[in-house]
């Protein structure tokens, strides 16, 4: 019965091609004000894109570096003179936006902080949760 | 009629600033970790309606650039070199010699929008001064833009003085510059501005910019008023649990006052005047309200001066509430108590036992 068979094969070929569809990027908006992150805690599903839009409302420069803690300590110590190349390491001038997409594999938590000196201990620490 | 007071001294806060481009990671403060703004002290005179700001900028040592933002009650109309001994007068005149010798120094460690509107720019010594108005963001801006590496609570600090008045002095100190000017460890550059206004106070919130919420916060404020002022926070009586002291109240003596005139551009030091000194001495997390004045004799400090209105809690001493509800009580009981006399008008209600 050809006719049944093409739809067969039809019907897998539309899933197959669903499965590797790639999933619907989001946007989340991360506002920076007085030098604090907001939001500061959030969630976004692994495997997505997000795209990051980050608002800096600040007269000064900041950062928006996100990873494990070993990233961060490497940064804490760091001698950078700017971010832009990484997605996961953005310097937001003063009164500016700036965009970046990263997708997250793995479940997990993980923050994002300003290494700008002075600025951590500030409380520009946000946290990411990672869900699977 | 409000008179003529006198009013204040800032004892400016030093904000770091560097010619080195600016580092995403790592230490920004210069080699070393060396700040060489070791400390700035600040007179202001209040006479007539004019402002007289006398601050000081001492070398340390060093090299690099450092400078400072001031929040200013008015525009300046002039701003020039200081007097040689003003400052140096006035500590001489409240502080014994002992405790000269062993007087701490207060490093003042620290480490647009458009750009904010240049009203006046001028050099003394090796003083870049740049008198600026305009919202914090528009000062913020345009001191980054210029060198000033700010510490994360400015924004929040710039907003918070250009909410009520949007003009700060920019003081950038170029320590080779001074250095090849000679200038020894030690020595200062005093800055006297002239401004004419009416709603003097005292910034004192900007001294702990940069600061950590643990580190102390040490500053002298000297006022010449022309009447004893009213100040809030009210130093002295609860004011000393708000970190304020107040260290010297008295008339200006004769000698100190014949003194002060004699400096240069300290012609305007009347004849007679009410000298006040206030010492600041309190954790930076604390340091969040300004010295409001009133000299005028009214006794009534304004709270939006003293930076406690609308940002931050009602500085007036706690109401006695228990006090009202013991007048409420009492309004309870005696209330019937009236009516019932003024419905028996012969004689009260006979005591229990009577």
């Amino acid at each position: 019965m050809r006719p049944v068979s093409s739809l067969v094969a039809a019907v897998v070929l539309a899933a197959a091609v669903t499965a590797c569809a790639p999933a619907t990027p989001q946007t989340v908006t991360i506002t920076i004000r007085y030098s604090a992150f907001d939001p500061a805690e959030f969630s976004v599903p692994a495997g997505v894109p997000i795209t990051f839009v980050l608002v800096n409302a600040d007269p000064i420069d900041h950062e928006w570096l996100i990873g494990d803690e070993g990233f961060h300590e490497g940064h804490r110590t760091g001698t950078h003179p700017a971010h832009g190349d990484v997605p996961t390491e953005v310097t937001v001038p003063a009164l500016a936006t700036v965009e970046t997409t990263i997708t997250f594999d793995e479940p997990g938590t993980i923050d994002y902080i300003c290494h700008l000196p002075g600025h951590e201990a500030y409380g520009m620490v946000g946290t990411l949760t990672v869900e699977g | 009629m409000r008179r003529p007071l006198l009013s204040l001294a800032v004892a400016a806060t030093a904000i770091l600033v560097t010619a080195a481009p600016t580092l995403a990671c790592g230490g920004l403060i210069g080699p070393n970790g060396a700040v060489n703004l070791l400390r700035t002290t600040t007179f202001a005179g209040y006479h007539d309606g004019v402002e007289h700001y006398v601050t000081s900028f001492e070398f340390a040592g060093g090299g690099g650039a450092f400078g400072s933002i001031t929040p200013l009650p008015d525009i300046p109309s002039d701003v020039e070199r200081g007097g040689d001994w003003t400052l140096q007068r006035l500590i001489r005149e409240t502080d014994p010699v002992d405790r000269l010798f062993f007087a701490r120094e207060a490093a003042l460690s620290a480490d647009g929008a458009g750009e904010a509107e240049v009203l006046l720019e001028t050099t003394i010594d090796a003083l870049d001064i740049t008198i600026l108005r305009g919202g914090g963001d528009e000062v913020g801006l345009w001191a980054k833009n210029h060198g000033f590496r700010l510490p994360p609570d400015a924004p929040e600090v710039l907003d918070f003085y250009a909410d009520r008045s949007p003009i700060f002095m920019a003081a950038a100190f170029d320590a080779d510059a001074a250095a090849e000017r000679g200038q020894a460890v030690g020595d200062g550059t005093p800055v006297h501005l002239t401004i004419p206004t009416d709603n003097p106070w005292v910034p004192l919130r900007i001294l702990g910019l940069g600061k950590s919420a643990a580190e102390t916060v040490e500053a002298d404020v000297y006022l010449l008023t022309d009447e004893r002022p009213a100040l809030l926070p009210n130093a002295g009586a609860f004011g000393e649990g708000e970190g304020l002291i107040l260290d010297h109240s008295a008339a200006a003596t004769d000698s100190l006052l014949a003194d002060l005139r004699s400096d240069a551009g300290m012609e305007w030091v009347p004849a007679h005047a009410w000298l006040t000194k206030v010492v600041v001495d309190v954790t930076a997390d604390r340091l969040d309200f300004d010295l409001a004045i009133d000299a005028s004799g009214a006794g009534a400090p304004s709270p939006i001066d003293a930076g406690f209105a609308p940002f931050g809690p009602d500085p007036v001493p706690r109401a006695p509430v228990a006090l009202y509800l013991l007048l409420a009580g009492a309004m309870i009981v005696a209330v019937p108590l009236l009516f019932e006399r003024a419905a028996n008008p012969t004689g009260g209600r006979p005591l229990a036992g009577a």
